[in-house]
């Protein structure tokens, strides 16, 4: 059997997860969900919708502890032997698998987007380079931990077990396993738009030429009621906050529409403008390497295109 | 405050990765190098924290002896001292680095230089592996809060914030402890000459690591089919706005 971490917002399962249980079924054997915290068990039928035949609910009290939660995952590994561990490739199935993987030596490959275990070991390819680049490992050990690369798999619903039965755990903590803890959470302000969210991404790069040349564009986005995101020679120039920076190192959308204005389209930006569906490439330059990616083109200064699209659509709604 | 800051070597790519005949590497022939953009804002807190609470900096990292040059970058903006644990070979996963690392920190230990924090990037640009930090952790028992947006240090204790589903985590956590951080903690400056000039005079130690025992085995690298896409280009200059209405409408992104 393979564990898999099945994250969850107040009961209600992540989408990752679903995407790491797809993953693990694909793996052959049986799939054994772990859950944690409040609401933990209706994530597990949840997960039982999609492959899982088992799962486990931990509690552990107080807030989240990295370190407390891996040792959990490393108990139930120890009682079940699995050959793999799964999770989503979200920032939290990453740290706790780096934790466990440290906990047992066991070696962690992250975002992963196929793997198949064989006589010789695990034969792996993940993401480099934020997805620009893939690897093909090989695992030559008994207990390998994956995490599986965001939307590099759909979720497909599966048969569920006739009997699906949770276990509630609750593992006494050693101290040291939560020296580093939760302490607070605060929650972001009503209203507040997530980037990674919104259905329209208005995105600026270098050619909006200042931090001033960007009050166009915020009217374009209100005019749309989408958000504004940037890309890093904005934040880098200090022209925009790091919250807007769309790429590697910034915020992935998964906008239906992307219209990037003065963007050339360096890869790392690309990794972080993957999921949108439709693009629209606004830049002088023709042979911008964002072209290539785009659906749509406009060849042109954003600074006259973007006012001329107002006027029309102001236009066009008399 | 005396604070360890580890960075990697990595090759500035653009728009197109290009490999060499083993697909084992990527072609560097046209490229710099530079480390990663969390590493860059690692180092830059790091010459903060000194700045504020006084202490002393050291830069880390694992390569190739061109790797003294991300070593002098560290140390052209005010990291202190920088020690390059001399590889030119392969083979250097996640957990073989973390233990080499560990290996220099106690090694350092020895000489009479403690740390009380460190820092890393929450993840190299180039492999990615969200782990080396995690690992130089728990070999040395350490706290660890990855991911962090903002630091601050009151005593002997550190308050780490991140970001989190729908808001923020705050962890508080004693020292010493390892923190590993995401870009958008600060703004980096940019080294000035003198900066660069002083950089040169600054010690960097060298230290022969233990070859790698690595967990993961790479076979080959390998460029992922492009996502090319057919443009349709709808225009030139503000000319274009009727048709780029036009295509609003019909993806719905506007009321008719």
């Amino acid at each position: 059997m393979n564990l898999v971490l099945v994250e969850h917002e107040a009961g209600i399962i992540a989408g990752a997860s679903l995407e790491a249980l797809s993953f693990a079924r694909g793996l052959g054997a049986p799939v054994h969900g772990v859950a944690f915290g409040e609401g933990g068990a209706s994530a597990l039928e949840a997960a039982g919708a999609h492959g899982a035949v088992a799962g486990t609910h931990v509690t552990i009290d107080g807030g989240y502890a990295a370190a407390a939660w891996a040792q959990a995952i490393a108990d139930l590994a120890a009682a079940a032997a699995p050959a793999a561990v799964v999770a989503a490739g979200t920032d939290r199935g990453n740290e706790l698998l780096a934790h466990l993987g440290a906990k047992a030596s066991a070696p962690f490959v992250a975002n992963c987007i196929a793997a198949e275990q064989g006589a010789d070991g695990w034969s792996l390819t993940r993401q480099r380079w934020g997805g620009s680049l893939l690897e093909d490992a090989i695992v030559r050990r008994p207990l390998v931990l994956l995490s599986v690369a965001l939307h590099a798999v759909t979720p497909e619903p599966a048969p569920a077990a006739a009997e699906f039965e949770v276990d509630e755990v609750a593992p006494v903590v050693a101290p040291e396993d939560l020296s580093a803890r939760a302490t607070r959470v605060e929650t972001a302000a009503a209203g507040a738009r997530s980037l990674g969210g919104a259905p329209l991404v208005v995105g600026g790069g270098r050619g909006v030429g200042s931090a001033e040349g960007f009050a166009t564009l915020d009217v374009f986005a209100a005019a749309l009621d989408g958000v504004v995101g940037v890309s890093r020679a904005v934040t880098s120039a200090g022209w925009r906050p790091h919250a807007q920076q769309i790429g590697q190192t910034g915020e992935r959308i998964g906008a239906d529409l992307y219209i990037a204005c003065g963007i050339s389209g360096a890869s790392q930006h690309m990794v972080g403008c993957r999921g949108a569906k439709k693009l629209l490439a606004i830049n002088t330059d023709p042979d911008a390497p964002i072209l290539a990616r785009a659906d749509y083109a406009v060849i042109g200064d954003l600074h006259q295109v973007v006012p001329a699209i107002l006027a029309e659509l102001q236009r066009r709604r008399g | 405050m005396n604070v360890l800051v580890c960075v990697k070597r990595v090759p500035a790519t653009g728009s197109r990765i290009t490999l060499t005949e083993d697909e084992l590497h990527i072609d560097t022939k046209h490229l710099g190098f530079t480390v990663s953009p969390h590493e860059e804002c690692a180092v830059e807190e790091s010459v903060r924290l000194v700045e504020a609470l006084g202490g002393t900096s050291v830069v880390l990292t694992l390569g190739p002896e061109a790797a003294v040059e991300q070593l002098q970058d560290a140390l052209a903006i005010g990291i202190e001292r920088a020690i390059l644990l001399e590889s030119d070979a392969d083979g250097w996963d996640a957990a073989a680095t973390a233990n080499a690392i560990v290996e220099a920190v106690r090694e350092e230990e020895m000489a009479g230089a403690t740390f009380d924090l460190l820092l890393f990037g929450n993840e190299a640009a180039d492999s990615g592996e969200y782990q080396v930090g995690v690992r130089v952790a728990h070999a040395l028992g350490l706290p660890c809060v990855t991911g962090v947006k903002a630091i601050e240090v009151l005593g002997e204790a550190l308050t780490a914030r991140r970001e989190a589903v729908g808001g923020s985590e705050v962890f508080e956590v004693p020292l010493p402890a390892v923190v590993t951080v995401k870009e958008g903690i600060n703004l980096p400056r940019f080294a000035s000459v003198p900066g660069r000039i002083k950089a040169k005079k600054k010690e960097v130690a060298r230290r022969q690591p233990a070859p790698p025992a690595p967990l993961v085995e790479t076979i080959r690298l390998r460029v992922p089919p492009e996502q090319r896409s057919e443009v349709q280009v709808l225009g030139h200059g503000p000319e274009a706005a009727p048709a780029v209405v036009d295509v609003l409408e019909r993806l719905g992104m506007v009321a008719r």
